[in-house]
Parts: C-alpha cells; sequence; structure tokens
C-alpha cells in the first residue's frame, strides 16, 4: 500500500488540530504553520498526479480491512487531478491571507486546514458514506470560513447557505439509506457491480437514489434550480474565502462525475447514463441564466459569482454530452475556470480597497492608485474567464464547441456557448470601464496596494497563459482519465482482488 | 410495525417540512432538527426492521445488521454538530440584523 495516498487528508488534520490547540500562537507562527502545510500539499500532490498517470488504481485500505468491507481510499487520474487543482488554489489564497485577512476573526487558519483536509477526502475517498462524511467536514469549515469577517451582510448570507446545505445533506443520507437498503454495500467500485447485476424490480428504487444524490450534488455544484443561494454566498465572503470557495462547487461536479460514470454508468443496466437527458437541459439554462444574472449584477463581485455560474454551466454541458473529446474538455475548462475565478476573486478585493466606501459596486468612484497595474490584471482576467484567444478559456471552450457533431446538440450548445461567452464579455468590459474610466478626479490615499496580496492574486492570473503553454501535457492526461473513468473494469478489480497492489 | 414506523416517518417529515418554510429562525431550526430525527430513523430502518434477533453474527440464522446502526450514529453526531452551529448562527443573526426573520429584514407589509 502507497501510504502517500493518506497524506492530503492527514496533514491537513493535524496541522489544523495544532493551529485549534495553539490557539493562542503568535500570528507570525500560525501564518508560516498554515502556509507552509498547504504548501507542501503542492508538491505532494504533483507527486500523487504522477503516480496516477502511470495508468493503475492505487488503493489504501484504511485500518488494512479489505474492501468492500473496510474504508478505501482511491486515487485515479481524476481525483489526482482535483487535488492539484485544490492544492494550487489553496497555495495561492492562503498567500494572499495572510496579509491581513486573517486577522478579521479567529481561527481563520485553522478553519481553512479543516476546509482542505475536506475537500481532499472527498476527492480521495471510494466510499460512499465517507463522501457525506467529507462533505460534512468540508461544510463545517466552509459555514465558520464564510462568516469570517463577520458583518450584516454575510451573516446573512451565511444562514441560507448552512440552512441549504442541511437540507441537502438528510438528502444525502436518505439516498445513502436506499442504496445500502437494497445493494447492502457502500463502496463504490462494489455499488457498481451490484447496480449493474440488479433486478428489474429494484431498478426504480435504485433510480430513486440515483436522483437523491444529484439533487444533493446540484446544490454542492449550484446549476439551476438550485444555484440561488451561490451569489449572495460568494459575493458576501472574504476574498481568499472566496478564491477557496471556487473549488467548492467543483467537488459537487466531481462526484455528479464519479458516482454517474461509475455506479450508474455504461453498464448499470436500465438505468445506464440516466442523469444525462436531466443534465443537458440544465446546463445550458444555467449558463443563460448565469449570464442574465452577470448582467444585472450591481458589484464586481457579484458579477463575478454569476460568471462561475456560467462556468459551471458550461462544465456541466460538457459532462451531460457523455462523449470522451467533450469530458476531456470538462477537465480542461475545469482547472482553468477555477483558478481564473479565484484569482478574479482576488482582484476584484484589490480593486475594491482602492476604492474606500464605494468597495466594488459598479458606481462611479474614487480614482484608482494602481489603475494600470489592476487594470492590466483585469483584462487578463476577463479575457480568459469570456473565453477569448489567446488565454485558457478560449481553448477550453473551442475544444468543447469541437466535440459535438452537427445537429440538434450543436445548435443549441454552440449559441449557448457563444452567447454566453459575449454577453460575459460585455457585464465584464461595463464593468471594466466603470470601475477603471468613469472615475472622480480625487484618489484615496489610505489604501496602499500590498505587494503580498498583488502576488497572489497574478499569480494566479498568470497561470492561464500557463495552462495555454502546459496545453499539450494536460490534455493528453485529461484524454487518458476520461479513458480510465470509462474502463470499469479496472474499478471492478478494487473488489475483486483486494485493496493489495 | 412497518406501517407504524413509515406512518412516523412521514409525520416528522411533514412537520418537518411545514417549519421549514416558516420565515423565523427558531422554527427553521426545529424544522431541521425534526427532517434529521426522521432521516435517522430512515437509515436506520435500511437495515431490516427486526426484533429479537442476535446482535452478533454466528448465533443464529438472523442477526441485526450493525452497519445501519453505525451509519445512524455517525449521522447523529454530524447533525447533532450542525444544529448547535445553526444555532448560534441564528443567534448572531439576530445580533446583526436585529430581526429573527430568515432573510435578515422584515419583508415588506
Amino acid at each position: 500500500m502507497n501510504h502517500a495516498l493518506i497524506l492530503p487528508i492527514l496533514l491537513p488534520m493535524f496541522v489544523g488540530s495544532l493551529l485549534l490547540f495553539g490557539a493562542r500562537l503568535g500570528m507570525p507562527v500560525k501564518r508560516w504553520l498554515s502556509l507552509s502545510a498547504t504548501g507542501l500539499l503542492v508538491p505532494l500532490s504533483f507527486w500523487l498526479m504522477l503516480q496516477a498517470d502511470q495508468g493503475d488504481l492505487q488503493v489504501y485500505a484504511l485500518g488494512n480491512w479489505q474492501p468492500p468491507f473496510g474504508i478505501i481510499l482511491v486515487l485515479d487520474r481524476l481525483s489526482a487531478l482535483m487535488l492539484v487543482v485544490t492544492s494550487v488554489l489553496a497555495f495561492f489564497a492562503a498567500l494572499y491571507a495572510v496579509r491581513g485577512d486573517d486577522e478579521r476573526g479567529p481561527n481563520f487558519h485553522a478553519l481553512f486546514q479543516f476546509q482542505l483536509m475536506g475537500i481532499n477526502g472527498a476527492f480521495l475517498t471510494g466510499d460512499l458514506f465517507n463522501l457525506f462524511v467529507f462533505f460534512e467536514i468540508l461544510l463545517i469549515a466552509s459555514y465558520s470560513l464564510l462568516v469570517h469577517g463577520g458583518g450584516r451582510e454575510r451573516v446573512s448570507a451565511g444562514l441560507h447557505y448552512v440552512v441549504l446545505n442541511l437540507i441537502g445533506s438528510a438528502f444525502f443520507l436518505l439516498a445513502v439509506g436506499v442504496l445500502y437498503g437494497i445493494t447492502g454495500t457502500l463502496n463504490m467500485a462494489d455499488l457498481a457491480v451490484r447496480v449493474a447485476a440488479a433486478g428489474p424490480d429494484q431498478a426504480p428504487l435504485l433510480g430513486a437514489a440515483g436522483m437523491l444524490l444529484l439533487v444533493v450534488f446540484g446544490l454542492k455544484a449550484a446549476f439551476l434550480p438550485l444555484y440561488f443561494w451561490l451569489p449572495k454566498a460568494y459575493a458576501a465572503a472574504s476574498a481568499p474565502v472566496a478564491a477557496l470557495f471556487a473549488v467548492m462547487t467543483k467537488v459537487g461536479l466531481y462526484a455528479i462525475l464519479r458516482v454517474y460514470t461509475l455506479i450508474f454508468g455504461d453498464e448499470a443496466g436500465t438505468l445506464a447514463n440516466m442523469v444525462d437527458a436531466w443534465l443537458w437541459p440544465l446546463a445550458l439554462l444555467t449558463v443563460v441564466l448565469g449570464v442574465v444574472g452577470a448582467l444585472a449584477a450591481n458589484s464586481l463581485h457579484r458579477l463575478l459569482a454569476y460568471l462561475m455560474v456560467v462556468s459551471i454551466g458550461t462544465l456541466l454541458a460538457g459532462i451531460a454530452l457523455g462523449t470522451p473529446e467533450s469530458l476531456s474538455a470538462a477537465l480542461y475548462y475545469l482547472v482553468h475556470s477555477t483558478w481564473i475565478s479565484g484569482g478574479l476573486f482576488l482582484l476584484a478585493d484589490l480593486i475594491a480597497r482602492q476604492r474606500g466606501v464605494k468597495s466594488a459596486e459598479l458606481v462611479q468612484g474614487p480614482a484608482l492608485q494602481n489603475p494600470h497595474l489592476l487594470g492590466a490584471l483585469f483584462f487578463m482576467g476577463a479575457i480568459a474567464v469570456a473565453g477569448l484567444p489567446p488565454l485558457s478559456g478560449f481553448i477550453g471552450k473551442l475544444l468543447l464547441l469541437h466535440s459535438v457533431e452537427p445537429g440538434l446538440q450543436a445548435a443549441l450548445l454552440w449559441p449557448v456557448v457563444l452567447g454566453g461567452g459575449l454577453f460575459s464579455l460585455i457585464a465584464l468590459s461595463r464593468a471594466g470601464s466603470t470601475l477603471f474610466w468613469r472615475v472622480g478626479l480625487s484618489q484615496l490615499d489610505s489604501a496602499e496596494l500590498d505587494y503580498g496580496r498583488l502576488l497572489a492574486c497574478a499569480g494566479l492570473l498568470l497561470l492561464s497563459p500557463l495552462l495555454v503553454g502546459l496545453a499539450a501535457p494536460l490534455l493528453a492526461y485529461v484524454d487518458a482519465t476520461v479513458i480510465q473513468l470509462h474502463d470499469l473494469s479496472l474499478y471492478r478489480q478494487i473488489v475483486q482482488v483486494g485493496g493489495a497492489p | 410495525m412497518e406501517a407504524l414506523f413509515a406512518v412516523a416517518l412521514g409525520i416528522l417529515t411533514a412537520s418537518g417540512v411545514y417549519l421549514l418554510l416558516r420565515a423565523r429562525t427558531f422554527p427553521v431550526v426545529i424544522g431541521l432538527t425534526l427532517i434529521s430525527y426522521a432521516v435517522n430513523l430512515f437509515l436506520f430502518s435500511m437495515g431490516r426492521l427486526q426484533t429479537g434477533v442476535v446482535t452478533v453474527i454466528g448465533r443464529g440464522s438472523e442477526y441485526a445488521d450493525p452497519l445501519p446502526q453505525a451509519l445512524v450514529l455517525t449521522a447523529i453526531v454530524i447533525g447533532f454538530a450542525m444544529t448547535a452551529f445553526v444555532v448560534v448562527l441564528a443567534l448572531r443573526s439576530v445580533g446583526e440584523t436585529k430581526t429573527d426573520h430568515i432573510d435578515g429584514r422584515e419583508s415588506a407589509q
């Protein structure tokens, strides 16, 4: 067994506990601990990605209880990719936070580490109930992080977020209960075998459990009927938290991808790919409504939150199409959209700091102190997120558009994605011209540009050209990921041969 | 026994959903609690409803499935923590917004 598999969970857990017990440690010690633990996750996740790229599944049986009896962690190419996306984003978010945002409330760094523990665990686990537990860990940390800094807006947005997610958890438990009651197992690979072998009398109940799970994951991923909490929550969160939350919606998308390719995948008989027909219209409508929200947004944070809804719709369209090409396009776009949305949330905070009481509202305000620097970063982020060449959003969208055959699907996808890009661009241009050009003569001299914050923000946004430069190896990796995802016999072996590598 | 169990779950869930749709934070918290009771009981019943069977494998042909009990225990602990958190957050919300309306402001009359 490769013990490195559990490190992405253990490292944040121990550092988080240490930070919690050492609540009286000085701020510099806490910052150093948190930043170095988050920084350590980056090489660790890249190393795990190299391991996963060898093509075998790595299975870690906790307590050496052999599957399907014990809980297992599974590392495949998809989970390794998600770990890398999380660790890089988290490192820059932590780098931003240590420049002062962590002092606005107690225990920021401990909560940040527990949040990472939950996210990494959700990506690694191979057990459905364990997925629920890790969801709860990441959620309870996110509840506290969301209200970090306090204030009326945050508490009110936080209350909605908490209540909705508690209802989501209830649905998750119902679905897990039904699946266990019928199949007698919770191991995802074993579930795949049992669902494929289920009789026709069990199919309706299994289907109901599958749809219940879709509601839960849809609430996390925030697509059409379930995204209304997102703009308020993300716009209210403090900058490093909002940046880290960029990966939270992707946890929902990951769970959709995992459950509906493995358990309800190609070999699930009458239930095979049962959600694709639902996801397809919902994905397109999510893009449309996200764009409408972006056009109507009255602050930069709200605009970025709605653009995140747009990117979720685009990703979901790639997943719903279900072809290998569209899935690999969606995975490439996922990496891009997570990092760039995170970077833009940090940039929005940098801009808001120089506008005093006007903050990030899209109204005439004082002149910025560094209009050229921030303007250039905003320009770069905007064209990346709207999907214009030469940055990474363009490649992702191009691959997605290229993956559909001419026909009805293309006739629906092309106008929605391209129109979504155009209207995102209009909304961003309007926001940019208000923030940078429709300004008064006076400058606020209270807010200095902090170079540490700038470094974190620019670092995240500059990953977009890097993604273009490294497009060839990344695309080769995501293509292999998609092939591995659909090779269900590989996952079935987990149960058949046990945890021994 | 099944019918009684099902009716109890139904009443718990219906009451929970009704309370959840109220506009004040306190009924919403109580509603969430009722729903989580219903869900925990449902999860428990997935090990099948039996009385008088042994708890340890090997002493009889029938035994009570221990796994749903473990799951329920985990779910209860998590639900407990979440309820405590949401109560504190609701109190904080009353402190910040001076109202116990779920939206943080009284709806326009």
